[in-house]
């Protein structure tokens, strides 16, 4: 039997979707695949396509190539387009052309930006955001301009405005509608997304018609606005929705629907039955569905329509049943999702509304009737619930407990509401892009698959937009779990335990070397993962002098050197000034160093003085002078204790009530040096008004009437967390007592890398039980951490100071083992009178001129 | 003829780290991979940090490879070849290496 012929017009997204279906199948023998793509590519990631301005080049974003295409027997003609079909004959003609023969032929001619009949809208750089070609003119054109403006406020134009803002544009987005993103988002969700998207320093302007573009005085072009204001600008950017390419099928007597778009059935086929539309160009209930989920969805009812129809002769077994638009995105950094019903046109719908302007949260809930399914949603500012809300809506399921709840920030003890995976149905969908349900996951592990990269492999779960890899995992970690195959937690490839397993296997078996631990735990040579955190264990146990040879191979980047390396491969230096207090003497003293060795000079964020830009070799003999003058190592480059953060407390101010700073020094005397999962700071703070701001930090502490109040586990940082209150009216010893015990609890059961706010909130037990552990040794264990600290406090030494005194640790401060040269690639600027790393444009600059010289 | 340059003798190098040397005008990383005689040479250019930092990072093992992990972003190099495991495109050169009478010794060509 001859082959069948298919002709797939466009290979976009969906249309190569399509073919890869059929050319994977167990059909792929009986077919002959033809495909034509009017771009001078294969298809390529359209959804991706902002990364191009991050880097990402024509390849990475492909999804396919010439090569993989002839292995699976795939002809395709690049740069040729589709002019003509005869449905009689079942023939098409290209435009340079070419006859071809069908069977059947599918439409995946895909959809064309809309630009609206502005006078003056053809310019030089009057632009659209499509393919890989529009962004090289973006780019092009974004190379000389200042200003740049997209017109639509839409998805689309919110990702365009993104790009021009990263090339470095003044950027506007001018939008038709009285808010963004109209189509998605409700009137709360626009005005808090388009502050938000203010506050990054792209201007907005709503309800503006553009009347005209015509030459500016101050840029390239002038918009006239139908309102009579406007706005200059050095080019344009149309990102005013798209319109279905229905070309051929309107020159060739398909079907259309009144406002385009090629009319198809629940089998993808148009008017004429050989002839199929797919992706963007179908138009399906009156709707054109313009996000890949449901063209892949299309793409697969006609690959199961074909086969049977041409080739098995059964029954289909797939329709076209519509898709959900629900999106989940992050424009210009902020979160942004729309679920179902978002504007909650459903009769009888009510709505649940939460806003926080301090937050920039805006969350509303569109529920039935009846309160009990949910029907929509807007995200704005916070989307981690959308996996949750999403699954409930798309299953039908009934809402748990109170809706309101489920927009609610999570209060005080209170459990954050969430919807266990296990109470999803084996249906429900966990991927859109690629329609895999969670069936399709428990199935993958079931068949082996154990971490995400097999699932993604097996499933392509998360390989499309990754919207849903949170759920994916969970998915997968809860069938491993019921499985009864132990999720893994492994630090790395070297060793199948966590970090707190090891601290206890470290504690407990009193082991002090790496050896000893990989020989009788891991496997392997170990990694820049396990190296570091097994150094942190054994120096929060044994507080050994961090450069001893068996210890030196563990440290990471900074500790290694004792420095902070900077992005030149030059190092910081950081003496400890303990609470912020700081003699003149010992100003002068650094003042001194850093103009005789030029380093960069700046008031650190922690109270205290960092000197930048040293070299390997000059390090020791800085360190000398420093130590002199009585000053020690501030550990700024460990992850150990940092600094404690003192106000002057009663000493001098008029509202003091206790001496925040010789308690603050007394604190940082106590702890320095000493190494834990992560870096740790602290703050004593005189008074309740709080000047040292105690409470962002590990550990704060603050001075009332009747003694001291300890806060623990705040973080500035990433992820401020205010520190909770754990302890009130303290005397300095409970002080000192508490805080010991905290930290040693943290050192014995924290994860890597883990401050100390995401370990409470990791903690089961939350705050109470580290009060039970703590204050009311649970456990029976606070004499033995009290013992534990005692051992840090009395051993500790300035690394520094036993460096310097060490000729054999000393031979390593040098650029080369084998010469006196320095680095030659290092290059400095002066500004603001001080010393800088030359950017790469002055680098080349600098070159230029000495190799003129 | 090869002409291999002295860095040091193989006892200043602490098992498991690495030393920078000058070998030829180049910039090379000299590594010792564990506490016996296996040393490794590769440039001390990291070509994604742009600086001359690799004999400082962290040597180790992923699968049967030995590597270096960058100190600054911390990509991995295949010590024995200079490959680099995240992107094959950021490969950078390696170095002959040998040890006589004690004392390691680089190739400034391969
Ligand atoms: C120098 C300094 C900035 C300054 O010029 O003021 C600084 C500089 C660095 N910070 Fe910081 N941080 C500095 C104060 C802070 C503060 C403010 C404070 O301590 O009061 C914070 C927020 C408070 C907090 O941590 O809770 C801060 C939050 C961070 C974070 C985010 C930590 C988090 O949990 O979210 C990092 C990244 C990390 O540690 O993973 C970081 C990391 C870094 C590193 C180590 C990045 C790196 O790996 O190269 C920087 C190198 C320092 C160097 O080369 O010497 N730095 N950093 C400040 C040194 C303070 C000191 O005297 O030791
Ligand atoms: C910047 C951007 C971001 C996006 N982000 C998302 C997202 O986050 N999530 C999401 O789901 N969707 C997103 N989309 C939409 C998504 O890219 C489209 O839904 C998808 O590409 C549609 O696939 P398609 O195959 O129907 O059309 P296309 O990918 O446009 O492919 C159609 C192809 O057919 C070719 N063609 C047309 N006519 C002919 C002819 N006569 N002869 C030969 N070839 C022809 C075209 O040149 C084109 O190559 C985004 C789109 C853009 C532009
Ligand atoms: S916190 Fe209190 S004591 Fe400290 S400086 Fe402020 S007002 Fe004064
Ligand atoms: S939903 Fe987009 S990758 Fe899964």
């Amino acid at each position: 039997m001859s082959k069948k012929r298919i002709i797939v017009v466009g290979n976009g997204m969906v249309g190569h979707n399509f073919i890869n279906t059929l050319a994977t199948s167990d059909y792929a023998s009986q077919l002959e695949l033809i495909t034509f793509s009017e771009e001078p590519r294969l298809a390529y990631d359209r959804v991706q396509l902002s990364k191009y301005f991050s880097g990402a080049t024509a390849e990475d974003l492909a999804l396919t190539t010439t090569a993989e295409y002839d292995d699976l027997g795939v002809n395709y003609i690049m740069s040729d387009k589709v002019v003509g079909i005869d449905a009689d004959n079942k023939t098409i003609t290209t435009a340079n052309g070419r006859v071809e023969g069908y069977d059947k032929l599918v439409l995946a001619t895909g959809s064309y930006p809309f630009v609206p009949p502005i006078p003056g809208k053809d310019q030089d750089h009057c632009l659209v955001y499509r393919t890989i070609e529009d962004l090289e003119a973006i780019n092009a054109s974004a190379a000389v301009s200042k200003t740049g403006v997209v017109v639509g406020g839409g998805l689309l134009g919110l990702e365009a405005a993104n790009a021009l803002k990263a090339a470095g544009l003044d950027t506007h987005v001018v939008e038709f509608a009285p808010r963004l993103m109209a189509v998605q988002l409700d009137e709360g969700g626009g005005k808090l997304l388009r502050h938000k998207i203010e506050s990054l320093g792209v201007s907005v302007h709503t309800e503006k018609n553009t009347k005209e573009i015509v030459a500016g005085e101050e840029c390239r072009y002038r918009m006239n606005f139908a309102d009579g204001s406007y706005l200059e600008t050095d080019m344009i950017l149309f990102s005013a929705g798209i319109r279905p390419q229905d070309e051929l099928a309107r020159q060739f007597g398909l079907d259309l629907g009144e406002r385009g778009g090629i009319v198809i059935n629940d089998f993808c086929q148009t008017s004429d039955e050989n002839i199929y539309a797919i992706g963007e160009c179908a138009l399906w209930d009156n709707k054109i569905f313009g996000l890949v989920a449901p063209g892949y969805q299309m793409a697969k009812v006609t690959a199961d329509h074909i086969v049977n129809t041409l080739l098995t002769l059964e029954e289909p077994k797939m329709a076209f049943q519509g898709a959900d638009m629900s999106t989940k995105l992050k424009l210009l950094g902020v979160d942004v999702a729309s679920i179902g019903d978002a504007h909650g046109h459903t009769a009888g719908a009510q709505s649940f509304v939460f806003s926080d302007d301090l937050e920039e949260v805006y969350k509303r809930l569109i529920v039935s009737a009846d309160g009990k399914k949910l029907i929509g949603a807007v995200l704005v500012g916070d989307t981690e619930s959308y996996g949750t809300l999403l699954q409930l809506m798309l299953n039908d399921m009934d809402i748990p407990g109170n809706p309101a709840a489920l927009i609610l920030p999570a209060m005080g003890d209170a459990e954050p509401v969430g919807l266990g995976v296990s109470a999803l149905p084996e249906t429900a969908q966990i991927c859109s892009c690629f329609d895999v349900t969670k069936g399709d996951i428990s199935g993958a592990v079931q068949g082996g698959c154990c971490t995400m990269g097999d699932i993604k492999d097996a499933t392509k779960a998360s390989t499309g937009c990754g919207g849903c890899a949170a759920l994916v995992k969970q998915v997968m970690e809860a069938e491993l779990e019921a499985m009864g195959v132990e999720v893994d937690h492994s630090l790395c490839e070297h060793f199948a335990y966590t970090r707190t397993e090891l601290a206890d296997i470290v504690r407990v078996k009193g082991y002090t070397t790496f050896e000893e631990i990989m020989e009788s735990h891991g496997k392997g040579h170990g990694c820049e993962i396990c190296k570091p955190t097994i150094g942190s264990i054994l120096a929060s146990y044994q507080n050994e002098y961090v450069l001893k040879d068996h210890l030196m191979p563990l440290q990471d980047t900074n500790d290694i050197f004792l420095g902070n390396m900077q992005k030149d491969g030059t190092y910081s230096i950081v003496p400890r000034v303990p609470g912020g207090e700081i003699t003149p003497d010992k100003l002068i003293a650094i003042g001194e160093v850093a103009k005789e060795y030029d380093l960069y000079t700046k008031i650190t964020g922690g109270q205290r003085i960092d000197l930048f830009g040293a070299q390997l070799h000059e390090l020791p003999a800085i360190w000398k002078k420093l130590i002199d003058a009585g000053l020690e190592t501030g550990q700024a480059y460990g992850k150990s204790v940092r600094t404690v953060k003192s106000c002057v407390g009663s000493t001098w101010c008029r509202y003091g009530v206790l001496d925040s700073v010789s308690m603050a020094v007394a604190i940082e005397e106590r702890y320095k040096g000493m190494r834990s999962p992560h870096k740790l700071k602290f703050a004593v703070s005189g008074c309740t008004r709080e000047c040292a701001e105690a409470q962002s930090k590990d550990i704060g502490v603050i001075a009332t009437e009747t003694g001291w109040n300890l806060y623990v586990c705040g973080n500035g940082g990433m992820r401020p967390r205010h520190a909770d209150l754990f302890a009130t009216d303290l005397d300095d010893e409970t002080l000192i007592k508490y805080i010991d015990r905290v930290l040693m609890f943290y050192v014995r059961t924290a994860d890597r890398l883990q401050r100390t706010s995401v370990w409470l909130e990791n903690l089961e037990g939350g705050l109470d039980y580290l009060k039970d552990v703590v204050i009311n040794d649970k456990l029976g264990i606070c004499s033995e951490l009290e013992d534990e600290m005692t051992k840090i406090v009395s051993t500790f030494q300035c690394e520094w100071k036993t460096t310097i005194e060490n000729p054999e640790k000393l031979k390593r401060f040098k650029h080369f083992v084998n010469a006196d040269q320095e680095d030659n690639n290092l290059l400095y600027v002066r500004e603001r009178g001080q010393r800088r790393p030359a950017t790469e444009d002055e680098r080349i600059a600098l070159t230029d001129v000495t190799v003129a010289e | 003829m090869t002409n291999w340059t002295s860095v040091c003798p193989l006892t200043d190098l602490t098992p498991d780290t690495g030393v920078c040397a000058l070998v030829g005008g180049k910039q090379v990383a000299v590594f010792r991979y564990g506490a016996g005689e296996t040393v490794y040479a590769i440039s001390n250019y990291d070509p994604f940090g742009k600086a001359n930092v690799l004999s400082r990072g962290i040597v180790g093992s992923i699968g049967e490879r030995p590597v270096v992990a960058s100190p600054l972003y911390k990509q991995h190099f295949d010590l024995s070849s200079g490959e680099c495991l995240e992107d094959a495109d950021k490969a950078i050169e390696s170095f002959a290496v040998r040890i006589e009478n004690g004392v390691v010794e680089v190739a400034a060509s391969a």
